[in-house]
Parts: structure tokens; sequence; C-alpha cells
């Protein structure tokens, strides 16, 4: 019993998060069985999908306690440039997304280079990387267009026999290929460590810039799996400026949802991904409660803003009033 | 020979000597206690064991071969592992992560889960902390089941020489038992222990040898329980000083009602029913070993604190102050100058004007608009009064010498024209000319009716100083000490909380003579 | 002499020294693609097409000078804009006066709602901004139905925006011009401003200070709100409507340019002018690279090289070991 308790804090932020989806889920598809059909959950989980792979970049770097605001432009890059090579013969198609993986991952580690090295915040870093990334992005498309490997595609945005999204099945694919051996290996718990505290990791020999360096790299990769998969949905790249702002804000809604600790060391890429899930079920939603369309921004600001809130909850505890301030 | 010798040590930081020529002989199979008072380079020297701080002259030995230590880990790999008070644990991490951190059991590459578990309850246990869960989160244990992790994290390097610095100021009575138990399985085990503590108890218990530290020097290294308390504490005190205090004015036991009172303040397990009276014109020290809730005395009166219980009354009325805004409101008239200058008390970067002015704007300024004028008057004025030296009051404070940041941040309070005056160690890290400057300050201002509360962990400074000290052990008041009565003896000894009649009746006796 | 100057030196930051002469090197460089460059036509227009990004940066640097941040900016620009052609077209000519400061307060409000997340609750500036960001969005797509808006800026905002006074000198300079002047008199000259400093460099310091620093925090947001929409009150002026997407461009260019002209991203240290000086850099950067016909791709790469390489030459952290 006693031993499950243990096991259950270690995960009880990913658990809320996976729980509080399952309600929404649950109202969303008690209150609407018509709308429950194997075509519209595909399509949710489609675009569940992609923003889940684009949170789980932002997460990694977040639990060093830093923050990449580029998420969003690598996502476009990334996007634009499998628009452009992932096409082709199978053989082809295997390389356009080796190329397309490596470019991500190399945006990452631009970032963690300027952070580590030049020693510049991570929040002016990455505004500055992500204007250079979209200007790539930009100059492989500067008209939406482009082709993609269709079959590759199809098989990844359909339906498995039975019903089951493909692009789910590939997510939980990516989960365990990078993120479990990531969460497991010495490198993954030097990025806990890092984030957590810095001294303290110091202090304990654990190799805090290698670290967070391999934190921005799979930030990268991660945002490129979804520039990829976004290739994968539209058979087109486009350069959208406001589409790499608005991933790049959710991202940061979805780890926040997930609870994942923005002062870092705490926190799960699975959590985020159910952050993901939830903060696209909100919008949905609303159909239950039989609203306009129209409000759906609107209830996903609140919710978010409330869901914020909440963590002050811990204010009451602070005995000293200096802990309050920085 | 010994299992691990130091030689002829010496280190300064800046111009401040910490250790000279200091030596220390360390075997294994043994606990090896040090004593001193605050300041004596006991710290100093474990750093230096233990990698953190580089020595400036002086030989280590281990096992007859010279050794040298850059940086912690390269002491972790000799096999001297230390546990600091100042934690070194990850707060998200889980305990038995914290424990493998260094060296985590791998396989296939990974972290094996099972097998670190398992390194991390066989630590726990010879630490004595089985019931702790190695899945916790350290942030969710208790400091004193932390102190125990921190313990387990050192035994799980297999360590040869272990050092505890003050391993058991955070633990509770039971808690102390349990690491005795530890410490002397681990002693026979064939480690060396190095233990410093300033409970004397403690120390009779568990020390096979002593050594005692004064003035960066170990003066004596006796067998434990060779010496009684009363002969220890002759060999602690004896500082050599070389300041000049400003006499005190003869004291009259006043009558009148004093400006600040506070009655059984409590705070969480830091205070414990404190009262306290200070008069206008007195100044009164805090003494006893640093960290015995001195800070947060300080803190409760100036209204920093939370659920404080008690009563604090100025000029006999009850106040609540629950605010620093409230506190240096002219109806109180507080001022408190904090421990840490560089993060508390200024702001580096900012200049030395805009640092002088600060608190003190509300008066500066109408309709929140600054008067420049009576700024730069009442800025010149205190910088005359303190004899602040600077290039010029628009560069930032950051780049004075400690000692004139110091007189930066009592001139910044002066500004609010305090009737009652908070003061935390604030000699500590400065030269030797500002130290007395402040101890002119210090009376002046009292002379001129300022009620003066100051915690020193200088007992040279509450002996030259002070009309009384209360004497701070475990969160209350232990002993208070008036006019004559405050004796470097009496200090050291109400510190340690040794408290014998016949020993004080002595002291009495040798200063009477 | 070589005294005077020292001291000069010693005066000036290095940050706006180095934004200054960055200013004049673009200059320079612009002169030799076509003297039209430094003709005043040319600068008067540029300086005008600043004026809405500086009056957006004001905001963005109290909150920055803080050690906070404030990505609310895209939709309270958006929110100024909206609100007031909204007020505008309501209220006839009644609204067309009034619609400006409608527009700012809507700003400000929004403004106290992050403001009182970050200095009461304690929620980092963040994510709290970014929450109010997207209530912002919900509002407004409550209000336009999803369309894009249709209702007309006033008079008094083209004037503002558009027209030009004595001596030809454009009406939004003169706007900056004034919130400007506003700006460095609080930041110098009150004891918000001291705070707004103290605060960036140690919250502790100024909480022991018995400063009421919460209340601070709360007006900096209100004020960093009130003139995000202030801005968008003066786009939606410039192009005679307001538009969704109106406030995207401005969020990371007003954080540059603040940053660009040596305010630190930590806090509590810059000046105005440094601002004054990184609007100016980014607005010229950005002109000269569309006019040299380079494309809108190379021109980001650009600008986000630039960034970094002047953040490298002054903006590094101290090491911290």
């Amino acid at each position: 019993m006693n031993e499950w308790r243990y096991r259950i804090g270690e995960h009880r932020q990913t658990l809320l998060a996976f729980i509080v989806f399952l309600l929404m889920f649950v109202i969303y598809v008690s209150n609407h069985p018509a709308g429950f059909n194997a075509n519209v959950v595909t399509t949710a989980a489609n675009k569940g999908v992609l923003l889940a792979l684009v949170a789980m970049a932002q997460t990694i770097v977040v639990l060093t306690a830093g923050i990449d605001l580029s998420v969003g432009m690598v996502f476009i890059l990334t996007n634009c440039l499998a628009s452009w090579i992932v096409v082709g013969s199978l053989g082809m198609t295997a390389l356009g997304v080796i190329g397309v993986l490596l470019t991500g991952s190399l945006c990452g580690a631009l970032n963690g280079l300027i952070v580590i090295y030049g020693r510049l915040q991570p929040i002016v870093t990455t505004i500055a990387t992500g204007a250079i990334y979209f200007g790539l992005a930009l100059a492989l498309r500067p008209v939406p267009g482009g082709d993609v490997n269709s079959t590759l595609a199809d098989s990844l945005t359909g339906q498995l026999p039975g019903g089951i999204p493909a692009s789910l099945v590939a997510l939980f694919i990516v989960v365990l290929v990078i993120w479990v051996p990531f969460r497991r290996s010495e490198i993954g718990r030097a990025v806990y460590a890092a984030g957590s505290s810095e001294i303290a990791a110091y202090m304990s020999g654990v190799p805090i810039r290698r670290a967070k360096l391999v934190a921005y790299s799979l930030s990268g990769l991660l945002a490129s799996m979804g520039g990829l998969f976004l290739t994968f949905i539209t058979y087109s790249g486009e350069a959208s400026a406001a589409n790499g702002g608005t991933y790049t804000l959710y991202s940061i809604a979805a780890v926040v949802l997930g609870g994942v600790s923005l002062f870092g060391g705490a926190g799960s890429a699975i959590g985020a991904i159910f952050g993901a899930l939830m903060f696209r079920t909100i919008g949905d939603l609303l159909f239950v409660f039989d609203l306009e369309p129209l409000w759906q921004p609107l209830f996903q600001g609140i919710v978010l803003l409330v869901a914020v809130s909440l963590g002050s909850v811990r204010l009451f505890r602070i005995r000293n009033r200096l802990d309050l301030f920085g | 020979m010994a299992f691990f010798e130091m030689k002829g040590v010496f280190k300064h930081f800046g111009g401040v000597s910490a250790l000279q020529n200091a030596s220390l002989n360390v075997e294994a199979g043994r606990v090896h206690a040090i004593l001193g008072e605050n300041g004596a380079g006991k710290s100093t020297l474990i750093k230096i064991m233990a990698g953190v701080v580089m020595p400036d002259e002086g030989r280590m030995i281990m096992e007859g071969r010279e050794v040298q230590f850059a940086s912690p880990a390269s002491a972790n790999q000799a096999g001297i592992a230390c546990i600091f008070q100042e934690l070194s644990l990850l707060p998200d991490l889980s305990v038995a992560d914290n424990i493998a951190i260094s060296n985590p059991p791998k396989r296939f590459g990974l972290i094996d889960r099972r097998a670190q578990r398992r390194i991390a309850e066989e630590a726990l246990a010879r630490a004595g902390g089985q019931d702790i869960h190695p899945l916790t989160p350290v942030k969710d244990l208790p400091l004193s089941r932390r102190q125990i992790v921190e313990i387990a994290k050192a035994l799980a390097r297999s360590p040869r020489i272990l050092i505890l610095d003050e391993a058991t100021s955070a633990l509770a009575a039971a808690d102390v038992d349990k690491i005795y138990t530890v410490l002397k399985r681990l002693r026979s085990e064939g480690l060396a222990l190095l233990y410093i503590s300033h409970r004397m108890q403690e120390i009779a218990e568990l020390a096979d040898e002593c050594t005692v530290f004064r003035n960066g020097r170990n003066v004596a290294t006796y067998k434990a329980g060779t010496k009684s308390d009363n002969e220890v504490v002759e060999l602690m005190i004896g500082r050599e000083y070389s300041h000049v205090f400003p006499p005190k004015p003869s004291v009259v036991p006043s009558e009148r009602t004093p400006v600040l009172e506070a009655r059984e303040l409590s705070w969480t397990n830091r205070l414990k029913n404190i009262s306290l009276k200070v008069n206008a014109g007195e100044v009164v020290g805090l003494g006893g070993l640093d960290g015995q809730g001195q800070r947060e005395l300080l803190l409760a009166l100036f209204g920093v604190l939370r659920g404080v219980s008690g009563e604090i009354s100025i000029d006999g009325k009850h106040e609540s102050v629950t605010s620093p805004h409230l506190a240096k409101s002219p109806g109180i008239g507080m001022a408190l100058i904090p421990e840490d200058r560089k993060t508390e008390g200024l702001m580096l970067p900012m200049s030395v004007r805009h640092n002088l002015s600060f608190a003190a704007l509300g008066r500066l300024s109408r309709l929140g608009v600054i008067d420049r004028a009576s700024e730069d008057a009442a800025v010149d004025d205190v910088i005359h009064l303190l004899s602040i030296r600077t290039d010029g009051t628009n560069n930032p404070v950051g780049a004075l010498s400690g000692g004139n940041q110091q007189k930066v941040l009592i001139a910044k309070w002066l500004m609010v024209t305090p009737r009652i005056i908070l003061l935390n160690d604030p000699t500590r890290g400065i030269d030797v000319g500002t130290k007395q400057e402040l101890y002119q300050l210090l009376r002046k201002l009292a002379d001129s009716g300022a009620a003066i509360l100051f915690y020193s962990t200088d007992y040279a400074e509450l002996i030259g100083c002070c009309d009384r000290v209360l004497v701070l052990y475990d969160g209350a008041v232990k002993q208070e000490l008036i006019g004559p009565d405050i004796t470097e003896h009496a200090l050291v000894s109400s510190a340690l909380n040794i408290t014998s009649k016949t020993e004080e009746a002595g002291a009495k006796l040798a200063i009477g003579a | 002499m070589s005294r005077l100057a020292r001291s000069l030196v010693r005066h000036i930051d290095p940050a706006v020294a180095i934004a200054f002469g960055c200013i004049a090197a673009l200059l320079f460089l612009g002169s030799l693609y076509s003297t039209s460059f430094v003709s005043p036509a040319f600068l008067l227009q540029q300086l005008k097409v600043a004026s809405f990004l500086g009056v957006i940066a004001t905001g963005a640097m109290i909150v920055i000078l803080l050690g906070q941040i404030d990505l609310s900016v895209p939709w309270v620009v958006a929110v100024g804009g909206m609100m007031s052609t909204a007020v505008a077209s309501w209220w006839g000519p009644v609204g067309g006066i009034i619609a400006i400061p409608f527009g700012i307060l809507c700003g400000v409000a929004l403004g106290l709602v992050s403001g009182f997340g970050v200095a009461y609750l304690r929620i980092p500036s963040m994510i709290v901004t970014l929450a109010v960001n997207a209530v912002a969005q919900g509002l407004m797509v409550v209000h336009t139905g999803g369309f894009s808006p249709q209702d007309a800026s006033s008079q008094a905002m083209r004037f503002l925006a558009t027209g030009n006074s004595l001596l030809g000198i454009p009406n939004a300079l003169l706007v900056w011009g004034v919130v400007g002047a506003a700006a460095t008199f609080l930041l110098s000259r009150t004891t918000f401003g001291r705070a707004v400093y103290g605060i960036g460099n140690s919250e502790r310091a100024v909480y022991l200070s018995g400063v009421k620093l919460q209340r601070v925090v709360l007006l900096a947001f209100a004020l960093s709100g009130g003139l995000s929409a202030f801005g968008g009150v003066l786009l939606a002026g410039y192009a005679s409507k307001a538009a969704q997407g109106m406030g995207d461009a401005y969020l990371l260019p007003s954080i540059a340019a603040v940053v660009l002209g040596g305010t630190s991203i930590l806090g509590g240290r810059g000046n105005y002018l440094g601002t004054v000086a990184g609007v100016i850099l980014i607005t010229l950067l950005q002109s000269i690279l569309s006019v040299m016909q380079i494309e809108e791709s190379g021109r980001q790469i650009i600008y986000g090289v630039v960034i970094i390489l002047m953040l490298l030459l002054y903006g590094r952290e101290g090491l911290v070991h």
C-alpha cells in the first residue's frame, strides 16, 4: 500500500493532468455520442498530437529552468523543410526525414550553445533565434506550397485497423523511444538536477553544461517531429509567423496545465502531453455547454488563467514573508 | 603516523586571516571533535579538507602520501566526504536519486532504478533512516530527515573520512540519538570521523579526541573527558583584540518605559518565548552561537515573519507590526540593518545616492515626486555624518569597499531617523577601521536617545559595545548579562549552554579581584 | 579634455552608446546605397513609424525593469485598437473623442489582471501575461464575432496617428515624445520609478526597506497594459481600422528594442534613452532591409543575428561559479 502511495506521488502531477483530461473527454463523449466517430476522433487526435509534440519540446527546456520561445519557429521551419525533402522514393523520403530531424536538433543545439556558452538569458536568446528560424522558413517557402510523400503521410495521420488513430500510436512510440530513455538516463537526471538547484547540482558533481545542451537539442528534435507531422497533415509547408507564435504560446500553456514546474526540475513530458490534449479538448467542451464556438478562445483563456492561479495556494504556507520575494 | 594529517596551513580571505599555521591529525576508527568559538577557523579548515577552498600554504598527507584537492569531486575520490550545514541536496529529486547522484548504477546505459534503490536503502539504513522511503522527493522531508539523507548520500560514496559540520544542529533529540548510534557504528567500522558541534554534551558523549581552535590556530588537543567544561572554555577564549571601544556611560538602571518591549515571542520552532526590553539610550546585545534564532528574532520584531505569537510594545503601547512598512512608520520608528547587505540591504548596481535615500523617499517627496534638492541635502548630511568614502554619489554602491557599503546601509536607515535600531551582525567581513567607526556611531546614536538591539557573532564587540547582552540558545534567551558581567567567559559558556553556578561565581570573583 | 571625455564615457551607458553607434552605422550604410536615406523626409517617416513601437516598448521597458516580462502585448494592442474603434462608431462624435481614453483604459484593466497575478499571487509573469493574452484574444473574438472588425477609427485617432503639426513634425512622433518624457520623469524623478529599479535589483531589499512593492508591481503592469493599448489605438488610427492580428508584430520587437537599448532582461538596469535608441535601431533595421529589397526571409535572419551579436557584446550574465 505504502509503496503505491510513493509510486503515485512520484507521478502525481502527470496523473492529475491525465485524470482531468479523461474527465473532460468523458464529458465530451457522453454528451455527444453522435460526434464521436472514428473520423472525428482521428482529426482531433492529429491536432492534439501536433501540440503534444511541441509541448514535449518545451517541457525539456523548461525542466532546466529555461524557456524556449523559438519552439514554434523550429516547428514552422521544419514544416517548410519537410515540404521540400520528404518526397520521392522510399530511400529519398527516409533521407528527407533524417534531414528534417537533424535540422531541428541543430536549431535546438544552437539555442543551447548560445545560452550556455554565450551566457545570454534563454528568453531573449530564443526570441532572436526564433526570428532566424522563421527567416529560414520563409526563404524555403515564400508562399505556401510543396508536397510530401503521401503514402507515409496518410499512414501516420490515418487510422489503424479498429479505428485507432495512427498519430496516437506514433506519439506513443516517440515517448517510448525518446522520453522514457531520456528520463531514465544519467544525463536526463542531470537535466532535472540542474533545473532543481544549480548550486546543489554543482556541489554533487553533475555535468550541468552537457545536460543543458542535450536538453536544448532534444527540444529541437521534438519540435521538428511536430513540424514533420504538420507536413503530413497539410501535405504542404507554410511559413506562417502567426502559427509559430501560437504554437509557442500554446506549448507553454500545455506545459503549465501538464504540471511541469516553470521553475525547473519537476514535471514530465507525459504530463505536458496530457496538458496539450486538455488544452485542445477545452475548446471542444464548449459544445457540451451549448455555447457558441465563438466563445471558445475566451473559455480557453479563462481556464488557463484559473489554472495558473491555483498554484498560489502555496503562498498560505509561507511563514517568513522574505520567502515571498526572490 | 596519523591516517590523515594537515600541517602548517595558512589561509587568508582578503585582509582577514582565517587560518594561521593550523595543523590537525586524524586517526581511523576515532571520532575527533573540533571546538572553537565563532570565527576561530573551524569551517575554513574543513572546507580545505573537502576541496571547497584551496589553502594558501600548508600540506595535507593521507596515509603517508601528500594530497591536494582542487574540487569537492577530487576530495571525494580520495575518500573524504563532507556534510555541510548548507544542504547540497536537490529538492525536486527523490531520496534515492539524491543518494546516487554522483555515481548511479547503470544497466544498458540507463540508470538501474532497482539497483539504485537498493543502494539508497542500504545507505539510509547505515545512516539510521530506515523509515525514509527512497522515492520521497527531498523537498517533502522535514529538515531533520534531510540531514539524514545527507549523511546517507555521503556514506553511499564509501568514504574513509567523514566530516560532519554541525550535522545535528537541525535535529530533534530522538534523531540525535539515532545519529549517535550510527556514528559509533561507523567508528567501529574503521571510519575516521571529524565532528564539529557546539553542543558540549554531544562531544562528551561521542568524541575520542578533541582539538580546540582559536584565532585560526589549533591551541590544544586532548583526550576527550580529560578536561572540564570550564577548562575547555578557558582554552577557547583569549582571542587577541585590537579594537578600541568607546567608553560606556556609567549605567543608570532606568525605570522609564522601555522604547521597545517584547513579551513571549514565539515563532514556529525557531523562537521560544522570548521577552526583552530595550530602553532609550541603551545598546542591548544579542549573543550566542550563530543560528540560535537571533536573525529570526530581529525579523519578527521588524514585522517580516508570519504567525508570530506574543506581544510587541513601543513606548509601552501595544503595537502589531505586520510589515517593514509599518515598522518604519513614524509612530514606531524602527530600522533593521539586515544580515546580507548584498541581497537584503543594498541594491548593488544602483547608485550610492539612490541607495541612501531609498527607505526615506516617502519624506523626501511630495505626491510621489522626489524633491531632489532635499534628497541631495539629506544624502550629503549622512555621507558627512558617517564619513562614507566614495568617488561620487552617482557611482554604483557595488563599487565601494565592504566597509563603506556597510556604512551606506546604516546611513540609509539613519535617514529615516529611527528610534529603534536593529542590527544583524553589521561588522561581518569589514575592515578594522570601519568597525571602530561603527562602534563610535552606535554609542553616539544611543546617547542621542535611540534604542539599539545589536546582534554580533564577535564576542569582543558584545563586551565592548553593549550595556546588556541576551544570550540565545536554541531559540530561547538562556541568560542575560549586565554591565561588568559581560565577559568572554560568561558569553562563551552561556552560548554553549553550560550553566554551572560555581563557575559563574568563580568568574565574578575573578573579575572582582 | 581627456578627463572630460573620460567622465562622459563613464556617464553614458556603453549599451546606449553602442545602440546609437549602430544607428549611425546603419544610416551610413544606407546612404551608400541611396542618398535618400539621410533625407529629412525619410528620417521623419522612420521616426513616425518608430513612434508606435516606441509607445508599446515604453510599457515593455517598465515591466522589464522590474525583472518581469509582459507577453500579453499582442492582444492588448489589438484590444486597444478594436475597443477604441468600436466606441468611435457606437457613440458618434462623442465616441470619437472618448475612444482614445476608453481604448487605453481597456488595456489598463487587462494590465491590472496581470499585475495582480504577479504581485499578489506571485505567478511568474511569463505565464500570467500569457493567460491574459489568451483572455484578451477570447474577448476580442467574441466582440468581433470572429470577423475582421468593420468599425473605422475616429477623426481624433487618425489625427494623432497620421497628422502633422508644426514644422511638419508627425503627430505620432509628438505623442511618443510626450509618452517618453512622461516615462523618463516617472522613472527618474518619482518614488514609483525608484521602486521599479529597486525591485528589479532585489525584491528583498525593497521589501525590507519598507516599500509597498506589490502596489508598485501592480501599477507597473497596469501602465504596460495601458501603453500597449495606446499603441493599438494609434495603429488603428494609422490604418483607419483595427485588425485581428494587429499586435502580433509588436511583441518581439518591443522586447528586443528594450534589451538592445541596454536594459537588463533581469531587471533593475537601463534608462529610457536606451529604449529610444533600441526602438529607432529596430525600426531602421527593418526598413533599410526592406528598402534594399532584401526578402522578408533575409530580413528576419539578419534581424535575429544582429540581436544575438549585440547581446553577446554587452548583455552577458556574470559567471555563476
